[in-house]
């Protein structure tokens, strides 16, 4: 298993606000890493971060062992400069995924998927409709390719936004709390589709709050607490014997109710 | 009472108890109209394309990121928003070749004015449309690598145009509207030849009416359009 993503000491502050106070993570290939934390706690900052829709205060990010940015200066002057090319080209290999869905409303299903093939990848027009139909198809819905998105439910979109990202062929997956914003029924949906791509070892991190689903699916879990990993480990470490105190109450939390078993006899 | 009587007078006047319409001293000297028609039709013709133009500049301007870009650009609309359209077709005419090495004829001068004027409405009109769209829509493109340039170009201004459409055609018939500020300035415009006209034959009132149909014919047609193009980009609603 090689590394394809190295995070180190990841800082991000928002004016006196420490939102992340020096992250460390390596995500290896093919790793599906699921995120969990109270709001506030920095977990959709830290996936911001990895595709600098906002940018580190300090810290380092290598992706596939290249640093990304270039440094300049010594020691405590020591800082990263990144441009804007170089972003944008680092963008296209981390598919992000977002609540709200943010597909294109003026474009059909099939152009959405195809927009950033064309645009970024140069791709000919062609090829990019056979990948993005090729994504669709994996995502279940080939027969709303001529629709708008205004026509489609909410995990619909969702899942065509999942195709969009995936076009690009990115390496790593990026979901942020992608069914957050889901009725309950359609939250199935694109579930589903996500563990079917974790399942072709795809690589991803995702920040959910669907803790059966991060049981289920998950190969890490991290549990992020005031800006750090507070602690980490397997879902079943993590989720059934928490070693924190912090990580229990947030545990207690979700489950404080759960329905009953159904038809289990008294074992 | 003189002063009731004087009102009587024109009223019975206005009221063509005793006016003799005569619309036949326009028809003979129509080649004036004309050629007022004409210069009126280059003038609009030219500031919506630059005014119109420059503003979209302006408004991205004002909406930057880079201090550079967004200063120069709010002082620009700031002064033409303020500033009545008259005065600064005005002083253009005789203030620009004071200031500057080069001298403006009375066309150029009105359609620097009244381009300039439109420029500064029609910046906030873009800025407007263009803010309206959601983060989340730049957030998305930049996911995807997209630079800036691309995301203006192929996400937000295709979504903002149906929002800019209606203010904007609004602005541009003001626009037109403004070329008879030219007048002022001797430029040989509609409202000029009707004004020359009138006092070589008398017949104001029928020249001013004249100008007036004419400009309803110009325009209207122009909202027709706006209603069209506002409906071909809102199909994906």
């Amino acid at each position: 298993m090689s590394v394809v993503l190295m995070i180190k000491k990841l800082k991000k502050s928002f004016g006196s606000l420490n939102v992340l106070q020096g992250i460390d993570l390596e995500v290896e290939e093919g790793e599906t890493i699921v995120i969990l934390g109270s709001s506030g706690s920095g977990k959709s900052t830290l996936l911001r971060c990895i595709n600098f829709l906002e940018m580190p205060t300090s810290g380092e990010i290598y992706l596939n062992g290249a640093l990304v940015g270039n440094p300049r200066g010594e020691g405590e002057n020591s800082r990263i400069i990144y441009r804007e090319s170089e972003l944008c080209r680092l963008r296209t290999k981390i598919g992000m995924v977002f609540q709200q869905f943010n597909l294109f409303p003026h474009m059909t299903v099939l152009e959405n998927v195809m927009e950033g093939q064309v645009t970024v990848l140069k791709r000919q027009k062609t090829d990019s409709a056979k990948r993005a139909k090729e994504q669709l198809e994996r995502v279940g819905l080939i027969d709303k390719i001529d629709q708008y998105p205004s026509r489609l439910s909410g995990g619909q979109q969702q899942r065509v936004a999942i195709a969009r990202a995936l076009a690009m062929d990115p390496q790593v997956m990026l979901f942020d709390e992608v069914t957050s914003a889901l009725d309950p029924e359609l939250v199935g949906e694109v579930l589903l589709t996500i563990r079917s791509l974790s399942e072709e070892g795809m690589t991803m991190l995702l920040v959910t709050h669907e803790i059966g689903f991060a049981y289920h699916v998950a190969d890490r879990i991290l549990f992020i607490h005031e800006g750090l990993i507070h602690e980490q480990g397997i879902p079943k470490e993590v989720l059934l014997h928490p070693r924190q105190v912090r990580t229990k109450e947030f545990l207690e939390g979700h489950s404080a109710f759960s329905l009953p078993e159904i038809g289990t006899s008294s074992d | 009472m003189p002063k009731a009587v004087n009102l009587l007078y024109i009223d019975g006047r206005i009221m063509g108890n005793n006016y003799n319409w005569d619309f036949n001293s326009i028809l003979i000297n129509w080649d004036v109209f004309a050629h007022g028609l004409v210069v009126t039709a280059q003038l609009s013709a030219l500031t919506l394309a630059t005014g119109l133009g420059l503003g979209f500049f302006l408004g991205l301007a004002r909406y930057s990121r880079h201090q550079i870009f967004r200063l120069p650009s709010s002082i620009f609309v700031e002064i033409f928003r303020n500033v009545p359209a008259l005065v600064v077709v005005i002083w253009f005419f005789f203030a620009f070749p004071i200031v500057s090495p080069f001298e403006v004829d009375a066309f150029t001068a009105a359609f620097l004015a009244i381009s300039a004027n439109t420029a500064a409405f029609s910046a906030d009109i873009y800025r407007g449309g263009i803010q309206s769209i959601s983060p989340h829509q730049w957030e998305a493109g930049r996911a995807l690598g997209m630079s800036y340039l691309t995301i203006m170009r192929r996400i937000i201004f295709p979504q903002a145009i149906k929002r800019i459409i209606p203010p904007l055609t609004g602005r541009g018939i003001e626009a037109i509207k403004l070329s008879t500020l030219a007048s002022v300035i001797a430029v040989n415009e509609l409202l000029y030849a009707a004004k020359q006209l009138s006092a070589l034959n008398f017949n104001p009132i029928e020249a001013y009416t004249t100008v007036a149909f004419l400009f309803f014919i110009i325009i209207y047609p122009l909202t027709h359009i706006s209603y069209f193009l506002e409906r071909r980009f809102g199909l994906s609603d």
